[in-house]
Order: C-alpha cells, then structure tokens, then sequence
C-alpha cells in the first residue's frame, strides 16, 4: 500500500543492474504519532499552564512529610510483616504452580494443541487482570484481610513465572529429553531429569524476581482491604496525616531496597 | 566407569550451605503461613464467586457499545490516552536521569545519588502520586497523565542506564581518531547504538502504563477505573463483566502489537 503511494526509488548500480530502494516509512511513523499525541491531548485535557501555575501544590503534601513521624513505627511494624508474609507466600505458592501450568502450556512437550492452547489462554488472561482488580474480586469472595491479598498475588505470581517458564521450555535443547524417552521413560519423568536442569536457574531467578516485585505490588493492595501496610496508608492519606504516611513511605522503602539487594545477590549466583 | 565417578566425588560438595539454604526457606514458609486468616471467609463467598463468574459470563453487551461519554469505549480510549501521554513524559525525563545515574558518563557519586533517587521514586505506590497530582489539576484523566510520568521514570530509566553501559566506546574512539566533532560523534557514534533500545524500552513500558492506567480511576485519576469500582460496589456484576472483558482484550491487543513493533526495532 504504501509501496504503491510513494513508489521505490529505482538506483542503478555500476554494473547495470537496476534495484529498488524502499521509501524510508519514517514520516508516516512521526504523522501517526502526531496524530496520536494530539487526540491524547484533547482527551486527557492536557494544560501545561496548569502545572505552571500550580505545581507548588505537589510538594504540599511531601512537605508535610517531612519530617515523619518517627513515633508512629511501632504501629507500622506489624503491618509491614503481613505485608512480606502475604508476598512470600504467594510468591512461593504461585511459582510452585507454575511448574505443572507452564509443562501444559509447553508446545514441544505435550503433543495435544488443545492442552497447551487452553494453558496459554489461561496464563494470558491470569496476566492481564491488573493485580489491584484481582485483589478487589478476592476480597468480595475470600472477604477483607491477608487471604484475599496472597491470592491476588498468587495468581500475578501464577501468571507471570507461568508465561516465562513456558517460554524457556520451549526454547531448551530437545535433544537429551528425546534420548530420555527412547530410553523408555515417560515424558514425565523425562521432563524431570532433561528438561528440569536446563531450565532451574532460570526459574529460580524469575521466582526471585516475581518476589521483588510482589513486595511492592503487596503494599498497595492493602487500598482495597486485601490486607498489609496498603491500609495504613490508606488511613493516612484518609486523614490528611502525611506524617504518618511518610514515615510508612520510609520504611517501605528501605524495606524495598533491601530485598532487592538480597535477591540480586542470589540471581547472580543462580545464573 | 571409574572415571567418571572419580570425577562426580571430585566435584565441590556444598551440601551444608544447601542444608542451611532449604532450611531457612522453609522456615520462612512456615513463618509467612502465619498471616492466613480464614475465620474472615464468609459462606457468602461462594454465591458472590459464582454471580461474578456468570456476570463474565453474561456481560452487559449495551455498556460494551454505546459510544457516550459513560460508555466503555470512550473510557478505554481516555485509558489508552492517559497511559500515552504519561509513557512520553515519563522516557523525556528519564533520559536525562539515566543519563546522571550511567557510571561510564558522570563521576560514581553522581551516579550512585541518582540511582537511590530513583529507587526512592519507584517505590512509593502509584495511588500516593496520584492523590499528590489530584491536589494539583483536579480529578480527571491529566491528574492520571502526570501520575503515570512519574511512576514510568523508575523502571525506564533503569533499564535506560543499561542500555547506556553496554555502549561500545570502540566507534567514539575510531570517530576521535578521524577527527570527528563532538556534536558528530553524539549524532553518529552514540544515538545510532541507543535509539532502538530506548524504542523498545519506552513501548514496553506503554504496554504496563495501560495496566496502570486502568487501576488509577480508583483516586479519581480518570480512565476505567472509577467505573470499574462502582460497579463493583454495588454489586452490578454484569458491567463488571463487560469492563473486565473489554480490559482483557485492549492489553491482549496492545501487547501483540507492541511485542511486533519491539521484534522489528531490535531486529533493525
């Protein structure tokens, strides 16, 4: 189509043959994003003049975080601890069941287009439900509290290891689990000791990875009653007590960066 | 056979620090299986799983079609528009800062300092930015515009930096040693190597900004959100249904499209 709008340029080269040189389809590119900026402009109402007139108001808040209140750590503590709890929890569970998933989502190991084309539809459907709504549908069903925010990470957990442990099977070298089989084992013992191997350091760093992101993800989820350090600062940002808030922030923080170093640490060693 | 053998006792034994490794796994197991509470599940949990499930099921076609300003189409485009917007204002200020935090452009101090800032940024929940950004535009889809800048920087330019640490100085060097100018060796030398990288970079991002997006009507940061949670609220779980339907399938959609844009600029 756009060949035939804007024809190729036609170059002769010195030993006289002729060639045609497609037109570049970069001005297209930058019109379409124009175009796009554009309509996302009038939908969003975007006003520069807004953010110049009033970007002091943004700092109010952090202002009135600082200092934190220092007095209010005792109280943040244990919330903090549900929070991991919930995480490592659903993190453990959820990396565990990816195994069996992401074995029936493996196109070269399980022969039957039915099993693995429902195992992958399942894994992407898992994977785009934003972590929040899940955590909101498991609080109607498993009621307010922890439960409802290690099952909403569970399923994340579930979902994302799921999808790249199913990749990295897809991707190991068949060759061994083939002589596994024709030694007579069946597939399932010959995914444990040929495919299993080749894919463990693998699995065992995105497991890690999926935890480092659950820890956060964790902390939000409390905004919606799952449980964890989310409802204190749902409460505090509620009262306008920013102090209390930024004391939470702090800690999260720290907490973060922490168990990012640890994991990062153990992903080096595992690959 | 001996051989081999002989080889496999060779081999460095590790088995105390694998006892200790497995070991403290499984005490931290058991130790987070502390926070399960189940005295919390109601029996009413089930006929509210199995009325969501059949609002999945039997979705609120009228919502899914009807182009006003209440209807599902025009959400997700504002959800699609915020989740634009945001991720170009986010790659335009993380360039600069990953430039600060790259330990092969600016003195290590610098480039340590940026780097906790960042993770300082990346850290706190995108719903505390948007309250803070709500104080300043109002509620509304620019509140979620902003928000989602601010919360996109972390991860890109994150990923940025690593981009610009694996440059390869050899052609900066061959361009010094042909006499090229310094504006030369930026255009030629070094935006060549980075501009697919950050391309890619930046579309990936756009794909978990619409994930984002469609969570922050929850403060009033405009898009899917807010209708999603009133629907909810009040129990209508046939809109719940259609919304969550249409969700599933503008990601699924997105992130086809954007993982064959991301094939093609990593391919050249």
């Amino acid at each position: 189509m756009y060949d035939k709008l804007f024809p190729p340029k036609k170059l002769v080269l010195p030993n006289g043959k002729t060639i045609a040189e497609r037109r570049s389809r970069f001005p297209l590119a930058v019109i379409l994003f124009l175009a796009a900026l554009y309509v996302s402009l009038q939908f969003t109402g975007f006003d520069p003049q807004t953010i110049v007139k009033r970007w002091q108001q943004f700092f109010v808040i952090i202002q009135a975080m600082i200092p934190p209140n220092w007095s209010y750590t005792p109280a943040i503590i244990k919330p903090l601890l549900d929070t991991l709890k919930m995480s490592l929890l659903g993190s453990i569970l959820g990396s565990l069941t990816a195994i069996p998933v992401a074995f029936l989502a493996s196109s070269n190991i399980l022969k039957s287009k039915l099993v693995h084309g429902l195992a992958k539809v399942f894994l992407t459907i898992l994977r785009t439900m934003p972590t929040l709504v899940t955590a909101l549908v498991a609080t109607f069903i498993f009621g307010l509290g922890t439960l409802a925010g290690t099952v909403a990470i569970y399923a994340f957990t579930l979902a994302y290891v799921g999808k790249l442990l199913y990749e990295q099977i897809e991707n190991t070298d068949m060759k061994a689990f083939e002589a596994m089989e024709s030694l007579g084992m069946n597939r399932l013992q010959a995914f444990r000791y040929a495919i299993f191997p080749q894919i463990l350091p693998n699995y065992l760093s995105t497991a890690l990875f999926c935890f480092e992101g659950n820890v956060r993800y964790a902390a939000i989820l409390g905004y919606v009653g799952a449980g964890g350090i989310g409802l204190l600062l749902n409460e505090g940002l509620g009262w306008r007590d920013y102090a209390s808030v930024g004391m939470i922030l702090l800690i999260l923080v720290l907490t973060v960066f922490i168990i990012e170093q640890i994991s990062e640490h153990f992903r080096k060693r595992f690959i | 056979m001996d051989k081999i053998e002989n080889y496999l006792h060779a081999s460095e034994r590790k088995t105390p620090y694998t006892v200790m490794m497995s070991l403290i796994v499984v005490v931290l197991i058991g130790w987070s299986f502390t926070t399960i509470q189940l005295q919390n599940v109601e029996k009413s949990g089930w006929t509210i799983a199995s009325s969501i499930l059949s609002g999945i099921v039997q979705p609120d076609l009228g919502l899914l079609f009807t182009f006003t300003k209440q209807g599902v189409p025009y959400l997700f485009v504002e959800t699609i528009a915020i989740a634009f917007l945001g991720t170009i204002l986010g790659a335009l200020l993380a360039i600069p800062l990953s430039f600060l935090s790259a330990s092969n452009v600016v003195p290590k101090p610098v480039a340590w300092l940026t780097r906790l800032f960042l993770i300082f940024i990346r850290t706190v929940p995108a719903l505390v930015y948007g309250l803070m950004f709500i104080r300043v535009t109002g509620p509304g889809p620019f509140a979620g515009v902003l928000t989602i800048s601010l919360v996109s920087i972390g991860m890109l330019a994150k990923l940025f930096v690593d981009a610009i640490e694996d440059l390869d100085t050899k052609i900066l060097e061959s361009m010094t040693s042909i006499g090229c100018t310094t504006f030369e060796k930026i255009r030629f030398g070094i935006v060549p190597q980075l501009v697919s990288f950050f391309l890619s970079i930046t579309i990936y991002r756009f794909d978990m900004n619409l994930r984002e997006a469609a969570i922050l009507g929850l403060v009033g940061a405009g898009g899917i959100g807010a209708p999603l949670i009133f629907a909810m609220n009040s129990y209508r779980w046939n809109e719940v249904g259609s919304i969550l339907i249409g969700l599933v399938l503008l990601i699924l959609v997105v992130e086809l499209i954007s993982n064959r844009w991301r094939q093609q600029l990593v391919r050249g």
